[in-house]
């Protein structure tokens, strides 16, 4: 598996450098990343298979959640249902191969099953086939078993999706089953949210009543780090399991933005304790031991992690005017600063440790043209992405763990939202609309 | 603040007892039998205060005695030939007393004058808070900053020469510092640079002598607008250091 990641890593590399080279005579470019050859996959909704009236309505949500994490993964081209054979398969001896590999769906995979209600539980079978290979089509046979609710409907079709997901997008796991973590004002003050990557099951985690920023979940998804407002501002810890917070170092001054080492040892923030000055420190697990990295005049905030080796943390400063994104070695060391023009804020390293994405008003000053866009770097060429385009301000990106997805805020429709989409732009898609709602943070897994 | 809020609580409530006694002692004539006089004789008065000095609130006891005299009068009003009197002026007083009789009129003075208390002199501890941020407000003004910048304008270095002074007369008092900033840009971004511009203002009151214990700095960021619209001028009004008072 880790062979296979590091292949489909390369590939996503060797594509987005490929797709900036033929592509000088346009203000921006797009990138193709992963869909080189995309796979075309039929899903015929899944067969009923008792007469419970539950089996209609959650048979619905399977439906619809499996399709949606599917289409969402950007490793597939989801052959239309209009094209599907009349019959609808259920289990492996319903199936005619032909039917679907040949025109009109012309498929190379087809996922198909049952689900039935018994004794208040779901029963789902699913299956996915190989229509080329008609000696030995099965690829994946899987039962699911749980209490029949909505959301255990959405649970078998996450968990069912990314195994597929990772069985054909080159051994890479699925992320229909991670989570996105983020502040929402609906509830009158700023807190800490919780939601599934596609934007169901909102949740509200803190209630500070005052106000809750920046929120980082850990390595193992127990725990949210973020900074609220007591007192001072502290790096508060929700814990996930116990749904509380627990107890963190309490430094003086104020305290923003904490990011954890992908290794879960390190802590990294902005924090005014020593000088006033707002500075990037570095602690262990419990918030002891601080260490200062950063010493030159001008705010430093935002830090991240390098989460392939947590060598290396990305950064904002404004030590040069208008805040640019910098990098240095986990010790403060071998200083780099990475843009060099307008306003660029927010970074967010790939779970490959080679991208950057930030958001940046590139071409910045009275009159300028362009809006606050998200945009993703290659670290060691510093060639660029632009992925979003004349749609409002966009900031805080977050990559998803697969490294397929990025989820962004932005305020297109009018007010702050948070969106999703593919980490080559497209299948931009939004997640939030009660409220106000704003830096978004994807879990590890 | 705290010992002279207790202060002022304890005056008031040594005022309330003092009003009380007052109210309820005192006014115990002695009665002196009077002989009707074959002739008339000289009408003496005497008037006396002790003590002479009281501060504000407290009591003073006011003693007369006269001979042959049939009407008196002390401040206009009629009273025993004889007899004392507890007084509680709010201000320094002179106490006429005039005996008339058949042989004449006499008259007799006394002053009890009247000083300020030691503490605050208003009765209420709420008038007391109120005029105290006023008075901040009017000395230790908002200051206002250019676009991502936290560098202090002349103007803001005058106002805060002047808030120093001010502070430096108030040493028990104690200053939160706000930083904010306009809506544009990074809310992280500008949570630094809200740090920053409250930073920046406390190295100048600390240059004027205010003990930098006495400051407190916190950055709001964007988080606390004071005015929400997309202008310029509303953009300009929102990139301030605001100070608070700390009691």
């Amino acid at each position: 598996m880790q062979r296979a990641a590091k292949i489909q890593f390369l590939r996503l590399f060797f594509i987005l450098i490929f797709a900036l080279a033929g592509a000088s005579a346009q203000d921006w470019v797009r990138i193709e990343i992963n869909r080189g050859a995309p796979i075309r996959l039929a899903v015929p909704d899944f067969k009923a298979a008792s007469n419970d009236p539950q089996t209609a309505p959650l048979n619905t949500v399977f439906n619809q959640t499996l399709w949606s994490d599917l289409d969402n993964s950007g490793i597939f081209e989801m052959v239309s249902k209009s094209f599907y054979p009349l019959q609808t398969p259920g289990s492996p001896g319903e199936i005619k191969l032909d039917a679907w590999g040949n025109p009109p769906p012309n498929a190379s995979f087809v996922a198909f099953g049952n689900l039935g209600i018994s004794n208040g539980k779901i029963q789902v079978q699913g299956w996915l086939f190989d229509d080329k290979n008609t000696a030995s089509p099965q690829v994946l046979g899987k039962q699911y078993q749980e209490a029949a609710t909505p959301d255990n409907a959405r649970l078998i079709a996450h968990r069912f999706a990314d195994e597929i997901i990772y069985r054909l997008g080159g051994g890479i796991p699925g992320v229909a089953e991670s989570k996105i973590f983020f502040i929402s004002s609906r509830s009158g003050h700023k807190e800490v949210w919780a939601m599934d990557y596609d934007g169901a099951g909102q949740e509200q985690l803190t209630h500070l009543n005052s106000i809750a920023l920046s929120p980082r979940v850990s390595p193992d998804g127990s725990r949210v780090a973020f900074s609220g407002l007591r007192d001072s501002w502290q790096i508060l810890l929700y814990s996930l399991d116990l749904g509380r917070l627990i107890s963190f170092a309490h430094f003086g001054g104020d305290n923003f933005s904490p990011a954890w080492s992908s290794d879960g040892s390190k802590f990294a923030f902005s924090s005014s304790m020593r000088s006033g000055h707002p500075e990037i420190y570095v602690t262990d697990a419990t918030g002891s031991g601080a260490k200062q990295l950063t010493a030159v005049k001008g705010s430093d905030v935002s830090p991240v992690f390098n989460p392939k080796t947590n060598a290396q943390i990305a950064w904002v400063s404004g030590r040069t005017g208008l805040p640019q994104i910098f990098t240095m070695d986990a010790d403060g060391s071998n200083v780099q600063q990475i843009t060099k023009e307008g306003y660029a804020v927010s970074p967010s390293w790939s779970p490959n440790g080679l991208l950057l994405a930030f958001a940046w008003i590139r071409h910045y000053g009275p009159g300028a043209p362009g809006g606050q866009d998200i945009y993703i770097m290659d670290v060691a060429s510093r060639q660029f992405v632009q992925l979003t385009h004349d749609s409002g301000r966009n900031d805080f990106p977050s990559w998803s763990p697969d490294g397929r997805h990025i989820v962004f805020q932005s305020t297109r429709t009018g007010s702050e939202q948070i969106w999703t989409m593919l980490a080559d732009g497209t299948h931009q898609q939004q997640l939030t609309r009660t409220g106000k709602n704003s830096m978004p943070n994807w879990s590890y897994k | 603040m705290k010992p002279s809020k207790r202060n002022c609580i304890v005056v008031f409530t040594a005022l309330l007892l003092a009003l009380g006694v007052s109210g309820c002692g005192g006014k115990k004539p002695v009665q002196q039998p009077q002989t009707p006089p074959p002739q008339p004789k000289p009408v003496t008065a005497t008037l006396s205060a002790s003590p002479t000095s009281i501060e504000r609130g407290q009591t003073s006891t006011l003693t007369w005695t006269t001979e042959n005299a049939d009407n008196v009068t002390l401040q206009g009003k009629k009273v025993d030939p004889s007899g004392s009197q507890s007084v509680s002026p709010g201000q320094s007083t002179d106490y006429h007393l005039v005996a008339t009789g058949p042989g004449g009129t006499q008259d007799a003075t006394a002053r009890v004058t009247v000083t300020q208390p030691q503490q605050t002199t208003t009765t209420t501890t709420t008038t007391t808070t109120q005029s105290d941020e006023e008075l901040f407000n009017q000395n230790v003004v908002d200051i206002y900053f250019d676009y991502d910048k936290a560098d202090l304008r002349p103007e803001s270095r005058q106002s805060l020469a002047r808030a120093a002074q001010f502070l430096n007369q108030h040493p028990g008092w104690r200053v939160k510092i706000e930083g904010n900033c306009d809506e544009r840009g990074s809310t992280e971004y500008n949570l630094t640079l809200g740090e920053e511009r409250a930073n920046a203002a406390k190295q100048v009151l600390v240059q004027g002598s205010v003990s930098a214990d006495r400051l407190q700095t916190i950055s709001y960021g964007k988080e606390k607008p004071v005015c929400t619209e997309s202008t310029e001028d509303c953009w300009q009004k929102n990139r301030h250091d605001h100070f608070e008072l700390l009691k």
